[in-house]
C-alpha cells in the first residue's frame, strides 16, 4: 500500500509513521466526512482537522471567503464544535479509517491548550497540532505564533499535558524572522513544526468600497502563497532539528515535492481541496511518479535534498 | 451522493444580456438530484474556487443550469460553446421538502427563479409561480414554466412587465385566491425572501427559502458559507441552500 509506482512512500513525521507522506491541511478538510463521500480518505497519510477550541466556537460573520489572485482569503474565524465534541463524535469517525488523525487546538491561554491536550491525548490521537498562527481570532491565535517567548510557553504547556502523544507547533508567516519562532518551540521541546499558517490579506470591493471579507482582513492561501512557504520551510529545516510538515499553496506533485527538497518530511494539501476534492491523492500519485522519474527508491530521499547556489 | 464528474455542454444559449443557461449531460449526477439543489462548477484555471450554481431542471441524465455572470469566474464560464467539457460538483446541498398534500407557490426574484422551474415541475401536487424581475429585459425562463404546466404571474420593479412592484404582493394574491396552497418556496435577494415569507406566515402557509452565500468548497468542509439560523451559524452548501424560513434569523 505504501508503495507507488515503485517508490516507497511511507514517512515517518516525529515518530509517527504514514503510508505516504500527504496529510490535508487543517480547516479544510473538516473531519473528514465530507470528502470521505468522494473517495476512502484512508488513502491519505494523514489528516490535521479542523481547530478545535476547548468551548465550541460560532466564528466570524460572513463574508467569510474572498477569491484573490491564484488564492482565496478565509475568515472563519475558528468555528468548530469543541474539543468534547470532535473526542466523542468526529474521533470515532476517523477512527474506521485507516490514516493519521492530527488534532489541531487553539486556545485563550496556554492552560487551555494543556487541558485539550490532556483530553486528546487520553482519547488518543496520533499528534496534536498546536495552533499559534490564526489570524482570524482576536485572543490567543496569531499572538501567541508571534512573540517567542509566548509561543515557547504554549509549547512547554502543551507537551506537559500530551502524554506520549507528539506535538507539532503549527507557525504563522507573519512575522520577521520564523527561525525565532521555530528555535524558541524547539527549545520548549515541541516534536515537529507545520508551516506556514496563512498569510494575512485584504481585498477591497471598489464598488462599495467595503473589503470583501466581514472582518476587512484574513488569511491568504493557496498557490500565491507556495513561493514564501517553501522559502519558510527552507530557513526552518537549516535553523531546527525537529521534522517538519511542508504546506501552502500546494496543488500537484511538484509543488510537494519542493516542500520535501526544502527540508520537510511530510506535505499538507488544503485550499486545492476546493477546487478539486481529489487534489491530495492526485498530488500523492504525481509526487510518487515524479520520484520514480528521478530513479528514488523512497520518497524520503527528497527530504532536504535542495542544492542551494 | 455528491459526485464529480466532466459534463458536456450539449446545448448553450443565452436567455438576456447576462443570463445563459447549459445544457449538461450529467449522467447519474442529474438522475439524483432534487429541486432546490446545486452544483459547483470549476471556472477555468485561474480561478481557484468553483461557482455554486442552482439546478434549474433535471430530466434523465441532463442538467440544466441557468446562471448570470457576476464577476470573472461566471463570465469565463458563459464563453464555454456547445460540446465543451465542465468539471462539475453535484448534486450538492438539501433541496425543497414537499408537503404531503395540496400546491406549492414557488417564488423566484431575478436569478432565483431557476431553481424554481425544477421546483415546480417537481411538485407532486402542482405548483403555481410568482416571478419577480427588474423588467422586462431581465425576463428568463416564462415560456418554461407556462410549458411546464404552471401558472404564472410576474412582477417587475418598474412596471414594464406585469405587476408594477415587489412579488410579495403576487403571494398575497395567490395565498388570498388559492387555499389549496399548502407551501411557498422561494428564491432570490435576502428583502425579498423576508417580505415573501412574511406574506406567507400573514396567511399562515409554511414557507422555506433558499439562501445565498459567498462559498468554498461547496461540501460542507471548509466553513466559510455561514448563514445565521436558529440562533447560531449554519453552512448553505451542506445544511442549505433550502431552510424553513421561520428558523433564519433575518435581522
Amino acid at each position: 500500500m505504501s508503495v507507488i509506482n515503485g517508490v516507497e512512500m511511507g514517512v515517518t513525521l516525529a515518530g509517527m509513521p504514514m503510508k505516504n507522506p500527504i496529510v490535508v491541511a487543517s480547516g479544510t478538510f473538516g473531519f473528514g466526512r465530507e470528502y470521505g463521500q468522494f473517495y476512502d480518505i484512508s488513502e491519505l497519510g494523514g489528516i490535521c482537522c479542523k481547530g478545535l477550541t476547548l468551548h465550541p466556537r460560532e466564528g466570524n460573520p460572513p463574508p467569510r471567503i474572498a477569491e484573490t489572485p491564484m488564492g482565496i482569503l478565509n475568515s472563519v474565524g475558528l468555528q468548530n464544535p469543541g474539543v468534547d465534541h470532535f473526542i466523542a463524535e468526529e474521533l470515532p469517525y476517523l477512527r474506521q479509517h485507516d490514516l493519521k488523525v492530527i488534532a489541531n487546538i487553539s486556545g485563550n491561554t496556554p492552560e487551555e491548550y494543556g487541558v485539550m491536550c490532556e483530553k486528546l491525548s487520553g482519547a488518543g490521537v496520533d499528534m496534536i497540532e498546536v495552533n499559534v498562527s490564526c489570524p482570524n481570532v482576536k485572543c490567543g491565535g496569531l499572538q501567541y505564533g508571534t512573540v517567542p517567548e509566548m509561543t515557547a510557553e504554549v509549547t512547554e504547556c502543551a507537551k506537559k499535558h500530551a502524554g506520549n502523544v507528539p506535538v507539532m507547533v503549527k507557525l504563522s508567516p507573519n512575522v520577521t524572522d520564523i527561525t525565532a519562532i521555530a528555535k524558541a518551540v524547539e527549545n520548549a521541546g515541541a516534536d515537529a513544526v507545520s508551516l506556514i499558517n496563512t498569510i494575512r490579506g485584504m481585498r477591497i470591493d471598489v464598488k462599495t468600497r467595503r473589503p470583501v471579507l466581514h472582518m476587512n482582513t484574513g488569511g491568504l492561501s493557496g498557490p500565491a502563497v507556495l513561493p514564501v512557504a517553501v522559502r519558510m520551510v527552507w530557513e526552518v529545516a537549516n535553523a531546527v532539528n525537529i521534522p517538519i510538515l511542508g504546506m501552502g499553496g500546494v496543488a500537484k506533485g511538484e509543488d510537494a515535492a519542493q516542500m520535501l527538497l526544502a527540508g520537510a518530511t511530510a506535505v499538507a494539501v488544503g485550499t486545492a481541496c476546493f477546487a478539486d476534492p481529489y487534489a491530495p491523492l492526485k498530488v500523492r500519485d504525481d509526487l510518487a511518479a515524479l520520484a520514480a522519474e528521478q530513479g528514488l527508491q523512497s520518497v524520503s530521499e527528497l527530504t532536504g535534498g535542495v542544492k542551494p547556489w | 451522493m455528491p459526485l464529480q464528474a466532466l459534463c458536456r455542454i450539449l446545448r448553450a444559449d443565452r436567455l438576456t444580456s447576462d443570463t445563459f443557461s447549459f445544457l449538461l449531460d450529467a449522467g447519474e449526477m442529474a438522475r439524483s438530484a432534487q429541486p432546490g439543489q446545486f452544483v459547483n462548477i470549476a471556472c477555468g484555471e485561474g480561478h481557484l474556487l468553483r461557482r455554486p450554481i442552482s439546478i434549474c431542471d433535471a430530466e434523465g441524465d441532463t442538467l440544466r443550469v441557468v446562471f448570470q455572470v457576476r464577476g470573472e469566474g461566471t463570465a469565463w464560464l458563459a464563453q464555454q460553446p456547445e460540446g465543451t467539457t465542465l468539471d462539475v460538483l453535484g448534486p450538492l446541498g438539501h433541496g425543497f421538502a414537499y408537503p404531503e398534500t395540496g400546491k406549492v407557490l414557488v417564488v423566484g426574484g431575478g436569478i432565483g427563479v431557476p431553481p424554481m422551474l425544477y421546483a415546480a415541475k417537481a411538485a407532486p401536487g402542482g405548483a403555481v409561480a410568482a416571478l419577480g424581475f427588474r423588467n422586462q429585459q431581465a425576463v428568463i425562463l416564462l415560456e418554461d414554466f407556462q410549458q411546464a404546466g404552471c401558472p404564472v404571474k410576474v412582477a417587475s420593479d418598474d412596471g414594464s412587465v406585469g405587476y408594477h412592484g415587489f412579488v410579495d404582493a403576487l403571494v398575497r394574491q395567490y395565498l388570498e385566491e388559492d387555499k389549496t396552497i399548502s407551501a411557498v418556496f422561494a428564491c432570490g435577494p435576502k428583502p425579498m425572501l423576508k417580505n415573501v415569507y412574511k406574506a406567507a406566515q400573514d396567511f399562515g402557509v409554511p414557507c422555506q427559502v433558499s439562501m445565498e452565500e459567498r462559498m468554498g468548497c461547496g461540501v460542507g468542509a471548509c466553513l466559510v458559507c455561514a448563514c445565521s439560523v436558529g440562533g447560531s451559524y449554519k453552512h448553505v452548501c451542506k445544511d442549505g441552500p433550502v431552510f424553513p424560513a421561520e428558523e433564519v434569523d433575518w435581522a
